[in-house]
């Protein structure tokens, strides 16, 4: 998750490098009037004229590119966000669905994407009854993917059991924190973001 | 400070000596010969481990003693300095005394250039009842000079009660990301993997080989713990959980799934090609444990909605609910171990919010509850089908615990960083 993340981080910030090398490229510098008539005048208006043009461009093309980086980020953070279930459940609960239902978009709109997804528990029952069951709850969520059209195989299942807590504790909120599904996504260095 | 306190029963060991020499030529039995000894029935014989000399001599008395008291078929009896010095004084053998202190048996361990002498006496017929000598090149205080007296501390316990004692087996159990090991008298942990992420570690028959599933990446692995080299037998997607190998040693059964359930699956612990054995239609089957004749295998399946244990022959045909089947918000059943006597299973099931050890007799299917203190979970059964570990985190904290289910007394074996999935290994072999 953590590793996945950091790759999705430097692509990003990959592409801001290259907007930064392009905006040299643009601004090409401005030579220094040697004298004043009213051809070189006319000559400074019109190179004045044609940098604030520039400027303008290169500006409305910085917010393109941080909307672009801004609606990848998200596009990321909703392939990210984890769903939760019931204890020794492995059904998909309203909220999962729909959290499930926001990846499918980018997921179509970036086929060129795979999703692995890691079932957890909670550290109630047995450690080899966990590892089924996380295994049950990923398998869960593969199938609900790949009813919405998603390619199977661009979707890879494990469990982790209870060997991995989101957060320590032995109270309900605690578990239900750890009773989850997590996703990494892989295989584009930006992603798209669905155009809706 | 054990040695400290034992250093005052010397003396005694001066006297017996003293009657060992003239006695030592008179008989010599054979492994595994019983004792005729003197005492109450439906009392546990007891037994003076007499002083013994050299500088190894306390550790040697303490070892044997313990390994009396903690297979709970032979009363240790320890000499108080009181009656040491009593001893000391008598000028012949002082049986008298022996028998006064309820012993009906004395054995005397004498460190020799190359091993360990065992003089056994009866009390009551003032005979040398058996002698013998155990050799063993380990270094003093050793795992494997340990070992040597938990043999001795087996072979005795047979001798006086006709069950071979548990002294000499040790107890695999996950902590920190390895497996470990430890002696059945919770010394000599050790780490036997390196830091990942195994689990579920199960013996051979031999205890020479164990079996272990990995989480990350996901697969079953096999180590020759003589030598140290793990081998991957199967891997892949999906989850590989709880290896067991069979009582003939020839397969590994395990359970294993990826996109519709969990099934057990059977694979030679050679290697080769894996084959399915249950029918869990999308559920989770987990946690297989053979009968002791290797025809029937007892397994933890969620077939009916929640976690039940189940019987199936060893080809996977012929399924059969074993627990009583419990619709209810908390029935949870788990972690199934068939006893080496093959007359019961050990499981846990959840009672009153917690999980508690129970064993079900396979011929009435009548339950008995074994635990109550705290959360008692995977229970294991030592290979004398009457000792059983299992994990419990009464202290606050995961340990081991032994209890014995003859008397339902309960010791703790392991301390430290919480600890899981326990196996007790089979009788192990002479290092």
């Amino acid at each position: 998750m953590i590793r996945r993340t950091a790759v999705l981080s430097l692509a990003l910030l990959s592409v801001a490098a290259l907007d930064g090398c392009r905006r040299k490229v643009v601004s090409a510098p401005t030579p220094v009037a040697t004298s004043t008539n009213a051809d070189s005048l006319a000559a400074l208006r019109a190179r004045q004229r044609a940098d604030s043009i520039a400027a303008a461009e290169r500006a409305a093309r910085e917010a393109a590119a941080a909307s672009d980086r801004r609606s990848a980020g998200e596009a990321a953070a909703i392939l990210a966000q984890k769903i939760y279930f019931d204890y020794d459940r492995d059904n998909l609960r309203d909220d999962a669905r729909a959290t499930l239902d926001a990846k499918v978009p980018i997921l179509i709109a970036n086929p060129s994407v795979t999703l692995a997804i890691t079932g957890h528990t909670d550290e109630r029952g047995t450690a080899e009854y966990n590892l089924a069951l996380g295994q049950r709850r990923a398998a869960q969520v593969k199938r609900y993917l790949t009813s919405k059209g998603i390619e199977d195989a661009r979707i890879s299942t494990q469990s982790m059991g209870d060997s991995q807590p989101a957060v320590q504790g032995t109270d309900e909120s605690a578990y239900q924190q750890n009773r989850r599904a997590e996703f990494q996504a892989a295989g584009a260095n930006t992603l798209v973001a669905p155009r809706s | 400070m054990r040695s400290s306190s034992l250093r005052r029963f010397l003396p005694v060991a001066l006297l017996m000596l003293s009657i060992a020499a003239p006695l030592a030529a008179q008989d010599s039995t054979s492994r595994g010969v019983r004792i005729g000894l003197t005492y109450d029935p439906g009392s546990k014989p007891g037994v003076a481990v007499l002083p013994v000399t050299g500088p190894t001599g306390d550790s040697v008395r303490a070892i044997v003693q313990r390994d009396f008291d903690f297979g709970d078929r032979v009363n240790p009896i320890v000499l108080d300095a009181m009656t040491a010095i009593e001893a000391s004084r008598a000028s012949a053998p002082n049986w008298p005394l022996l028998a006064r202190l309820g012993a009906a048996a004395a054995v005397q361990i004498t460190p020799t250039a190359n091993g360990f002498h065992l003089a056994v006496y009866n009390v009551a017929t003032k005979q040398t009842a058996l002698i013998r000598d155990y050799a063993t090149s380990a270094a003093p205080q050793s795992r494997a000079w340990r070992a040597v007296l938990h043999g001795i501390a087996d072979d005795l316990e047979e001798s006086f009660t006709g069950v071979r004692g548990v002294a000499r087996t040790r107890i695999l159990f996950e902590r920190g990301k390895r497996i470990w090991a430890v002696d059945s008298d919770g010394e000599g942990a050790t780490p036997v993997t390196d830091v990942g992420t195994p689990i579920s570690p199960s013996w051979d028959p031999s205890g020479r080989t164990i079996a272990y599933s990995t989480i990350l990446p996901a697969g079953i692995s096999v180590l020759d713990l003589s030598t140290g080299r793990s081998r991957t037998l199967v891997s892949g997607g999906g989850v590989f959980i709880s290896p067991v190998i069979s009582p003939d040693g020839a397969n590994v059964v395990y359970a294993h799934g990826v996109d519709a359930g969990v099934d057990l699956y059977t694979i030679p612990l050679s290697g080769g090609a894996a084959r399915r054995l249950s029918v869990g239609r999308g559920s989770d089957n987990v946690s297989p444990s053979f009968s002791p004749d290797g025809r029937r295998i007892v397994f933890m399946s969620g077939r009916a909605g929640h976690p039940e244990i189940y019987t199936m022959d060893a080809d996977g045909t012929n399924v059969d609910l074993l627990t009583p089947l419990d619709i209810g918000e908390n029935a949870y059943r788990a972690s199934p171990d068939w006893s080496p006597s093959g007359r019961l299973v050990a499981f846990q099931s959840q009672i009153a919010g917690n999980f508690q050890a129970l064993t079900i007799n396979l011929r009435d299917r009548s339950l008995r509850q074994l635990t109550s203190d705290g959360r008692n979970e995977d229970p294991s059964w030592a290979p004398d089908g009457r000792h059983l570990t299992f994990v419990s985190n009464r202290t606050g904290v995961r340990q081991l615990w032994v209890l014995d289910t003859e008397t339902g007394r309960s010791r703790q074996l392991t301390r430290g960083a919480p600890v899981r999935v326990p196996a007790w290994s089979p009788r192990l072999p002479a290092e």
